[in-house]
């Protein structure tokens, strides 16, 4: 019973309308992340033509180890949402262990990732060597580059939740930090699509 | 390596100014920095500034802030347009002007980039913040602090951009900044860095307002403001807004990948390595293209007000216009090649655009239409944003055809980037979003300061602008007709183009005595404003800010209106139902210095960016972080104002609560 | 309005008249002086924008005028129509002017389509004679011109027989540029690791003012040229006379020439190496990754 805290459903009108003004605001400041993106998907597609003799996509990266990095982006993406769910039920030990989970998970991903970088940079293939490797560098790094802002902001609420428990505003956060986080989960599906699996074919 | 260039990066004694010319420059700045901050201490004013203005959420001060930003900007970039002119008028055959290649090249591109970013966004802006959200029967924005962030981001664009009078140069290749030219290896100083990073970090203010902006309108227009109840200027501000969510991350992303190109020395856009230029263009027009729309909607919604109030008629045509702006915003993303003609794209693609462009003519046809319908049958009163409307009507009527014209592609491939088009663009900017803006301003001041602007000053500053327009930019129609490309710092003297510029030239010298004369204006104004003082509606307003005081308080209404009609303000005048809904408690925000603090880490993180001083870097963006970390944990953000607070208040300044 | 001011204004207007008109008789309009099919095409297409245009214009500024003379305060001539605010929604006129300029730009449209497909600057001429061949580099600051069928090359002069198609391939080993002669036809930009195309051709003999159109750098404004137009005969006679007489255009004075310099003046070569081929390849070395790919743009054999 002791690590239950029930959240606060007896919110005013006033509340309410504030609630849905900065879920609003944060879904529309998405867009434009989206539109960010598909700039970069965009830049990708015009700079990753036939190479010649440099290197292309199928030469730079291994399916499996790319596969691994999906499914544990997606696991933490799952584990976020038994989070939110815990939330809702009130279980702060549950929320706690879920958010850290997504946590541990996101941060492998980003460790894979820079493990990536860092195999292709000692081989020579650094983002300044070709048009395609600047494109394909910044496109995967930007979005590695959210996940890490979005584990930052995970600490964050992480610790706010342990001071506080389930106050309003600290719900209000972890529900668009959900929003954040499956949204990334959806820009890495086309990466991983648009990038790696048409690239290999 | 070595512990020096790792502190100093790329600085150094070299990089103050070589000429005379820059020296006045700078020293003019530091000059005004200094007097300024000497006035400012010798008031005592520190702690008043800080408390009253430098920390405000409120959007009507942080509206005056972005005013005086975009005036003080429009200094700078109407002399650099002064000393454009100069050189092209006396640059002829053996005489080389009063200016080097290499630094009118700084200038216009510093013209260009000042007047867009700086001058024109900062109006907009402004304009938005003080009558959006009374003119939706609001209280405040949507998000209150981000709106004080956005606009210190814009500040400290505009600081970093004016850095480069002191530091260093500033980019020679133009207002967009096309590679190869931006490449480092064509531009190896740091010219093209300031540009990059004074527009990267006042387009992030920009964006942050456009959704603060968007979300406002849709979520917190006042009970009974139905949509097709909104005024026509908060729906040409949501048009724009919405323009400004979709097009200013494309130009995020276009600036970065030149920085890293030119940091990193990745190959997006060089020439050779695998770079592709035409995708620069591309993508930098992508937003481009949406920006002029995002500048002229709300232009064109100020004279939605300005035209049906000045003929004491409503306005002709409301659901047209509305769907016309909505056909602007649609259509302009369907356009952006029409800038790049002649790259060679083929002439399927190059007719497609051209079609589009035309086809873009319609709507903004429509709406001309309408103003002038609105003029029909009603009893105008030529005050000068009537004025400011009409020159509007003639010169942009014009330019628009001059636009049409170069949709042709054929025509453009004669008159791409041709003082034609130069004097097209001019037309357009100068004529609708100026001219839009200055009208706007003039009708709104007395809101706000509860005074007029004097209207002898405000006459004449309007004819020496359209007059001068028309003497600055009509010759160079003539002369893009006659081959004249635009950039030129020199020509040959057996091309006769000499007296057309010299012609300009003195147009160019009258547009400064009309802002001298908008200056007089100012402190004409002031000095008056005891004769001058208006009640809460000088005009016969038709929209719910006339319905509050001149100024309003700080919590905009004492008792929030109930809207029941469209023009719901002239609609309760002449129907005799009340306006004003009940005394409530509500929560004001609390000022806060968060924003300017982030914003000086940001400006200190551009600063580090351009001079590679990688330490600063850090620092700033750590510095940003944790402010805003710290901004977002206080909780203490907002302060309770009770309906009797309200009630004595308003008593207090012998306000009855029948007369709003 | 004082007497005094309407005085003014009329007086100003007429010097403003008069002053345009001993400025015009003076000068050539370039653009609107062709001298050769393509900126005759060209210019009809600017013309005949404008007449469709102004068959918006002339009701819009008529209207201004009627309409804010007519219904100022004060005047009580015209009928003011504040009672009627709240009804009749005037559909007639928004019918019209929707519709009129929507039927304007459907002609607009359908000439956009005809005239970019005619007007393609990669579309070949048809002339008195076969097409002669020009290659251009775009150079920091000057333009040169090599004529491959010749043999010759020549610096910031171009000259060829009128009546003759000329077909240029155009790159550039200097940032972007745009090479625009306004009497014989429009500009085309001119990038460096690609190629690109105009034809031209000249009506009448004639010197022609060529320029560059895009900014590329300190001396850009120097980036002026001499497009000549000549009889056959006397375009044969100067290739032949820069044949005996010129340095040969060769790797080694080719860099030489590409070093940065402003106003250059005419200079000639021959024999000429292909130094065309090896400047669009030098951006294309292996190693570092190609653009092959750029959709729309045509590249050379």
């Amino acid at each position: 019973m002791t690590d239950h805290q029930h959240t606060d459903v007896t919110l005013s009108h006033e509340d309410r309308a504030a609630d849905s003004t900065t879920l609003f605001g944060f879904w529309t400041y998405l867009m434009t992340d989206l539109v960010l993106f598909a700039s970069l998907f965009a830049v990708f597609a015009v700079l990753r033509g036939p190479q010649f003799g440099g290197a292309s996509i199928q030469n730079i990266f291994s399916l499996p180890f790319v596969l691994f990095e999906t499914i544990v982006l997606l696991t933490s993406s799952f584990a976020c949402g038994l989070a939110l769910l815990a939330a809702r039920e009130g279980k702060v030990k549950g929320t706690i262990f879920w958010l850290c989970t997504t946590f541990v998970l996101g941060a492998l991903f980003v460790g894979m990732e820079v493990h990536e970088f860092a195999g292709l940079v000692a081989q020579g293939l650094g983002p300044s060597q070709s048009g395609f490797l600047s494109a394909y560098f910044t496109l995967v790094g930007t979005h590695g580059l959210h996940v890490t802002i979005g584990l930052l902001w995970l600490i964050v609420l992480i610790v706010a939740i342990l001071k506080r428990g389930f106050s309003r505003g600290n719900m209000r956060k972890l529900a668009l930090f959900a929003i954040f986080w499956h949204f990334l989960d959806i820009i890495w599906i086309f990466i991983f699509i648009i990038v790696y699996l048409t690239g290999s074919l | 390596m070595n512990w020096q260039e790792f502190i100093f990066g790329r600085l150094s004694w070299s990089v103050l100014p070589q000429n005379a010319i820059a020296w006045g420059g700078a020293i003019f700045m530091i000059a005004c920095i200094l007097i300024l901050v000497g006035v400012i201490t010798s008031f005592g004013a520190w702690r008043w500034l800080w408390r009253e203005w430098l920390t405000s959420l409120d959007p009507k001060k942080i509206g005056v802030m972005y005013l005086i930003v975009a005036g003080v900007m429009l200094v700078r970039g109407g002399t650099d347009a002064l000393l454009l002119r100069t050189q092209q008028a006396t640059s002829v055959g053996n005489s080389f002007g009063i200016l080097s290649a290499t630094h009118f090249q700084e200038i216009f591109s510093a013209h260009g980039s000042i007047m867009i970013f700086f001058v024109a966004m900062g109006l907009m802006f402004g304009l938005i913040n003080l009558v959006l959200p009374l003119q939706i029967g609001s209280r405040d924005v949507a998000f209150p602090f981000l709106n004080s962030l956005s606009f210190w981001l814009f500040c400290a664009g505009a600081a970093l951009i004016n850095c480069s009078l002191l530091l260093g140069d500033f980019s020679t290749a133009g207002w967009l900044a096309y590679p190869p030219l931006s490449e480092l290896v064509y531009s190896p100083t740091t010219g093209v860095d300031y540009w990059i990073w004074s527009l990267q970090i006042g387009g992030l203010g920009s964006l942050l307002s456009g959704v603060n902006f968007l979300v406002t309108i849709v979520k917190m227009r006042v009970k009974g403001m139905t949509w097709m109840r909104l005024p026509v200027f908060s729906w040409s501000v949501l048009g724009s807004m919405s323009l400004v969510v979709f097009a200013f991350p494309i130009l995020t992303v276009t600036l970065t990948l030149l920085y890293l190109d030119r940091t990193a020395g990745m190959h997006f856009f060089t020439a050779g390595g695998g770079g592709n230029m035409m995708m620069y263009v591309n993508l930098i027009w992508a937003w481009g293209h949406p920006e002029v729309y995002i500048l002229i909607l709300p232009a064109f919604g100020v004279f939605s007000e300005i035209v049906p109030v000045f003929s004491s008629k409503k306005l002709a045509g409301y659901t047209s216009m509305v769907y016309a702006i909505w056909g602007i915003v649609g259509l302009s993303f369907l356009v952006w090649l029409h800038h790049f003609f002649t790259m060679g794209a083929g002439s399927d693609v190059n007719a497609f655009f051209g079609i589009m462009t035309a086809v873009i003519a319609v709507p903004t046809g429509v709406k001309i239409f309408n103003w002038l319908f609105t003029m029909y049958r009603g009893r105008i009163r030529f005050t000068s944003p009537m004025l400011w409307f009409i020159g509007f009507v003639i010169l942009f009527t014009l330019g628009g055809v001059a636009g049409v014209v170069m949709a042709e592609p054929p025509a453009d491939y004669e008159l791409h980037n041709s003082l034609f088009l130069v004097a097209h663009f001019h037309t357009m900017i100068v004529s609708g979003v100026l001219f839009g803006y200055f009208a706007g301003l003039t009708y709104w001041f007395p809101k706000f300061f509860g005074f007029t602007l004097d209207e002898k000053w405000g006459k004449r500053a309007f004819w020496f602008w359209f007059l001068g327009f028309i003497l600055a930019f009509g010759p160079l129609y003539l002369l893009g007709l006659e081959g004249a490309t635009r950039r030129l710092d020199h020509y040959s003297a057996a091309l006769g183009w000499q007296p057309l510029f010299a012609v300009a030239g003195v147009g160019a010298g009258m547009i400064a005595i009309g802002f001298c004369c908008q200056m007089a204006q100012i402190v004409a104004s002031f000095r008056k404003r005891h004769e001058n003082r208006v009640g809460n509606d000088p005009w016969g307003g038709r929209t719910l800010e006339w319905a509050t005081s001149s100024p309003p308080p700080s919590y905009n209404f004492a008792q929030l209106p109930l809207v029941h009609a469209r023009d719901a303000f002239w609609a309760s005048k002449h129907s005799g139902v009340p306006l004003e809904g009940q005394f409530e408690d509500f929560s004001m925000p609390k000022n806060t210095g968060a924003g300017i603090i982030i914003a000086g880490f940001i400006f200190l993180l551009g600063f580090a960016a351009v001079w590679h001083l990688w330490w600063l870097l850090v620092l700033g963006f750590l510095g940003a972080v944790v402010t805003l970390l710290i901004h977002a944990f206080n909780d203490d953000t907002e302060h309770l104002v009770t309906a009797s607070e309200v009630m004595h208040l308003e008593a207090g300044l012998r306000r009855t609560p029948s007369t709003i | 309005m004082k007497r005094s001011s309407v005085f003014l204004v009329i007086a100003g207007a007429v010097a403003l008249v008069l002053g345009i008109a001993i400025y015009l008789h003076n000068t050539t309009i370039a653009v609107l002086d062709p001298a050769g099919p393509v900126a005759l095409g060209e210019k009809n297409v600017i013309l005949i924008t404008l007449f469709l245009c102004a068959l918006v214009v002339v009701p819009v500024f008529v209207m201004l005028g009627v309409f804010a003379w007519r219904y100022r305060e004060g005047s009580h001539a015209a009928r003011y129509e504040h009672h009627s605010e709240w009804d009749h929604y005037n559909w007639i006129a928004e019918l019209i002017w929707w519709i009129i300029p929507s039927a304007i730009i459907f002609v607009l449209a359908i000439i956009a389509w005809n005239s970019s497909h005619a007007l393609d600057p990669y579309k070949p001429l048809q002339g008195d004679a076969p097409a002669i061949t020009v290659d251009v580099v775009a150079l920091d600051w000057k333009w040169l011109f090599i004529y491959p069928a010749q043999g010759i090359a020549t610096v910031n002069l171009v000259e060829f027989p009128a009546g003759t198609p000329i077909h240029f391939y155009l790159t550039a080993d200097a940032p972007m540029n745009s090479f625009w002669v306004p009497q014989l036809g429009g500009q085309i930009m001119v990038m460096p690791g690609m190629t690109t195309q105009l034809n031209l051709l000249a009506s009448r003999n004639g010197d022609f003012n060529g320029f560059s159109g895009n900014i590329s750098g300190e001396g850009f404004a120097g980036m002026t040229f001499t497009a000549r137009a000549v009889s056959q005969s006397e375009f044969d006679q100067w290739v032949a006379s820069i044949k005996t007489s010129s340095a040969p255009l060769t790797q080694a004075s080719y860099s030489e020439l590409a070093a940065p310099s402003e106003y250059n003046p005419v200079t000639y070569y021959a024999p000429v190496d292909d130094v065309f081929s090896a400047t669009v390849m030098k951006y294309m070395t292996p190693g570092s990754a190609m653009m092959e790919s750029m959709s729309g743009m045509q590249m050379t054999q």
